[in-house]
């Protein structure tokens, strides 16, 4: 076997001063061969984004410094090139995607240029060639007629074909490696599902090597042939995709494997029968604004004609891609925004029409809990203080409030000092813990979770998803559980209503969607869930 | 990203927000020279007068002295000390910058938190804002004073009315972004009045940029005093200040030029340390701001 494309032996990257530990990577050893495709995968700060960056040298000098190790590309030390050889290195040999396509791209430029750009600089090829080339990197990552989307800026296509655009850019020179991060994570399922595809048949066809980093085992099992578990700035755990997928060895590999939520429902219990709590019978939502200046601007129905019921004790989960309307149902029955017509009944009381002084004697009775932890709480007041502002609003006394406070702290699993802390002293799970315990303090009958688990680790998701259903049994709740990730469905769902461009497709029992969808969307859905034919090792 | 999401955790954990944020500030160079800078202009213009010659008294013998050891700025045409007419003018000066700072920004703060939480206001305000701001200022402060006559205070609400636009534009705008935050419909949804939702939730958030904005009104205030001074246009001539001394001077600008330069020289060194700490505070209060900009 030849030598590897990527060789990084016992990386060390420091982190400044004062951060939580004094190296952001540690003795980090893996390499990638020519034509595989390495998933480096881990959870929030376990070093897995600052060893892509390090290798194409793009950290913040001062702040994350290479301290050992080297790191080979084709046998070149690239922590040991000056500047300008690794901007040569950068696109002739080693190219990268990011997360986000729409801020990788510069939004005042044509897209065909912007690859262009790339060969005028590497290159000296004339513009009519540079043209030719650009095209034929447009057709291989598949984009339908290169020849006008050329002209194209970023802001008029759509997610998946930016990424695509990012990935023509990346191939134009032929790099031997290409590394990706978190290519997929701001992307649509369905959406995403083609752009793996895209990876995998490209790295095939060019032989290339792959160094794809990700948090969602899902796009492991899907494209990967080897994998690294990172955490903590170590690599903890190293193989085949198979064999780390499904009989994980080291604990925390275990631990992030039994985590992941399994795409097969369990059994449920019906719930008891019970008069329902939500009842959402013809809800609009038409968005388009007339200011003094504004009349005429394009209208967009973002929810039509939406029905559904959630009983006490019993989840229904909305599930669809971005736009598909799902939020604005969420935002609607909160009353955060108003909806255009239709009813909403909460314990038999018709809210979609009170105004802000009738409503708000109702508002207790509906509480949500939103998707960023790291915006959801107030920075400046105690956690306590947000938590005992809503049921004060309702008259209750401060030293009532706290002792609830003090109790509910206990069951979302922190401990009652808790209350006297700022939110920036939390980690992400934790403040979506203090979240739930500020909308259970108003001791309501329906909670809504929007996204409420998305933006956390799988670990921490897990442990949320936990506490979710254990206040929803516990307090009797009716729950509107919002999320685009089929997995998370599967488990915390009763029922599944799945939704797009702001319609309902198809609604049921959680296992009948899963397991016999009827409409073709769902099916695409669920066909377009990564590594779904993967069963995860489970805690044993 | 994962990076920026894990840094952002550190810094947090590190370095708690609510401590000694005056502290930080004293820490940057541009807040601690210009602070200084300012506190002493301060004190000249408080108990300076006390200490020079009266700067009303004329001399016709002095006149149109240079600047010597007896008059440290030289006289002026009627023979009145320069030092103490420009130590005098501070007052003036100083007044008029802190004065407008604070009136605009109050007057500022409540417009621009209704129009960006009431809708109903928000064009009718805005609106308004957009044609003061189409007269430029110096025309509208001349318009104002000429209308009811020069004196300190209506000099100072024809300086305050063509800056109220800009604070109105920046509170609304703040307000515009921090009312879609979570935390700020998770108030709403617990039933919180929209008076309390403004200032528990949203109002703090204004603080810094506001102060920061105050800086800089108070810094082009004192210019603008100085301009409408120049032309006749503000303060009473009986009274020294810096823009009426400097228009006195015009005239004997060949022969006596200290007669404007020293005015002009303490005006410049108080604008500018007004905004250098207006920048240093800018930095350390808000670091999101600082790198819009």
């Amino acid at each position: 076997m030849s030598a590897p494309v990527l060789d990084i032996r016992g990386l060390s990257v420091s982190l400044p001063k004062g951060a939580d530990r004094p190296l952001a990577v540690e003795d980090v050893s893996f390499s990638v061969d020519a034509g595989e495709l390495v998933c480096v995968v881990g959870e929030s700060g376990s070093g897995k984004s600052v060893t892509a960056f390090t290798v194409m040298g793009l950290n913040p000098p001062r702040a994350l410094r290479a301290v050992a190790g080297e790191v080979l590309l084709q046998g070149v030390d690239v922590l040991k090139q000056s500047t300008p050889a690794m901007r040569r290195l950068r696109g002739e040999k080693m190219a990268m995607i990011f997360q986000e396509p729409m801020t990788a791209l510069n939004p005042v430029m044509k897209v065909g240029e912007q690859i262009g750009e790339m060969l005028e600089i590497h290159t000296g090829l004339g513009p009519a060639k540079r043209r030719a080339r650009v095209l034929e990197a447009m057709r291989d990552v598949n984009l339908p007629e290169p020849a006008s989307l050329y002209h194209s800026y970023p802001h008029q296509l759509s997610g998946g074909q930016r990424q695509r655009i990012m990935i023509a850019m990346a191939l134009t020179l032929e790099p031997a490696l290409l590394i990706a991060d978190e290519p997929t994570t701001a992307l649509d399922v369905t959406t995403q599902a083609q752009i793996l595809a895209l990876i995998k048949d490209i790295q095939r066809r060019h032989g290339m090597a792959v160094l794809f980093i990700t948090h969602d085992f899902g796009v492991v099992a899907e494209i990967a042939d080897r994998v690294a578990v990172m955490c903590n700035g170590r690599v903890v755990e190293q193989g085949p995709a198979d064999r780390i997928l499904t009989r994980p060895e080291d604990p925390y590999t275990q631990m992030l494997m039994a985590a992941v939520p399994s795409l097969t429902p369990p059994a449920r219990l019906q719930p008891k029968p019970a008069p329902p709590a939500l009842e959402v019978k013809g809800l609009n939502k038409i968005y388009g604004s007339s200011g003094w200046f504004g009349r005429g601007r394009r209208q967009v129905h973002a929810a039509q004609d939406v029905d559904l019921t959630v009983h006490p004790g019993e989840t229904l989960g909305v599930v669809g891609e971005s736009g598909s309307g799902k939020s604005t149902v969420a935002r609607c029955v909160v009353r955060l925004v108003d909806p255009t017509s239709g009813t909403i009944l909460i314990g038999g009381q018709d809210v979609a029409r009170l105004n802000e002084r009738r409503l708000r004697p109702r508002r207790r009775d509906i509480q949500i809990v939103f998707q960023d932890p790291y915006r959801s709480l107030n920075p400046r007041r105690t956690v306590g203080q947000s938590i005992i502002e809503g049921p004060m609003n309702f008259g209750m006394g401060a030293a009532k409030a706290l002792a609830n406070a003090r109790e509910l702290m206990e069951v979302v699993g922190l401990l009652p000092e808790a209350l006297d802390r700022f939110p920036h002293q939390f980690s992400g799970g934790q403040r979506q813990r203090i979240c739930i315990a500020r909308a259970l303090a108003m001791e309501p009958k329906v909670l809504i979770a929007d996204e409420a688990v998305s933006a956390l680790d799988v670990s921490v998701q897990a442990q949320v998803l936990d506490l979710l259903a254990d206040v929803r049994a516990r307090f009797d709740l009716a729950m509107l559980f919002i999320t685009h990730d089929l997995r998370v469905a599967a488990q915390i769902c009763d029922r599944i209503m799945v939704m797009r461009y702001g319609q309902v497709v198809e609604q049921g029992l959680t296992r009948d969607v899963f397991g016999n969808p009827h409409h073709d969307y769902t099916r695409a859905l669920l066909d377009a869930a990564p590594g779904r034919e993967m069963s995860f090792a489970s805690a044993s | 990203m994962a990076l920026a999401r894990g840094t952002v955790e550190v810094a947090a954990g590190s370095v708690p927000r609510e401590a000694g944020a005056l502290s930080l500030a004293l820490g940057n160079r541009g807040v601690l020279w210009g602070g200084m800078l300012l506190v002493a202009m301060a004190l000249i213009a408080a108990i300076g007068p006390y200490f020079t010659v009266d700067a009303t008294a004329l001399n016709p013998i002095q006149r149109l002295k240079p600047p010597s050891a007896e008059v440290w700025f030289g006289s002026d045409f009627l023979g009145r000390d320069v030092f103490a007419r420009v130590v005098s003018g501070a007052r003036i000066s100083l007044v008029v910058g802190v004065a407008v700072a604070v009136i605009s920004v109050a007057i500022g703060l409540l417009l621009g938190m209704v129009a960006g939480y009431l809708r109903a206001f928000d064009a009718p305000i805005m609106r308004v804002m957009d044609g003061l701001m189409s007269i430029p200022g110096i025309l509208l402060a001349i318009a104002l004073v000429s209308l009811s006559g020069a004196t300190l205070m209506t000099v100072i609400v024809a300086i305050v009315v063509p800056e109220i636009p800009r604070v109105v534009r920046l509170v609304r705008s703040v307000v515009l972004t921090v009312r879609e935050e979570p935390y700020v419909e998770a108030a709403i949804a617990a039933g919180t009045r929209p008076y309390l939702v403004m200032s528990r939730h949203i109002l703090p958030n204004t603080i810094a940029p506001l102060i920061v904005q105050a800086t800089y009104i108070c810094g082009s205030a004192m210019l603008l005093e100085a301009i409408l001074g120049f032309l006749g246009a503000g303060i009473p001539p009986e009274i020294p200040s810096w823009g009426n001394i400097m228009s006195e001077g015009r005239t004997y600008f060949q022969i006596s030029p200290w007669i404007i330069f020293c005015p002009g020289i303490a005006l410049a060194l108080t604008v500018l340390a007004v905004n250098v700490m207006g920048d240093g505070l800018r930095d350390t209060l808000d670091p999101r701001i600082a790198r819009k900009m």
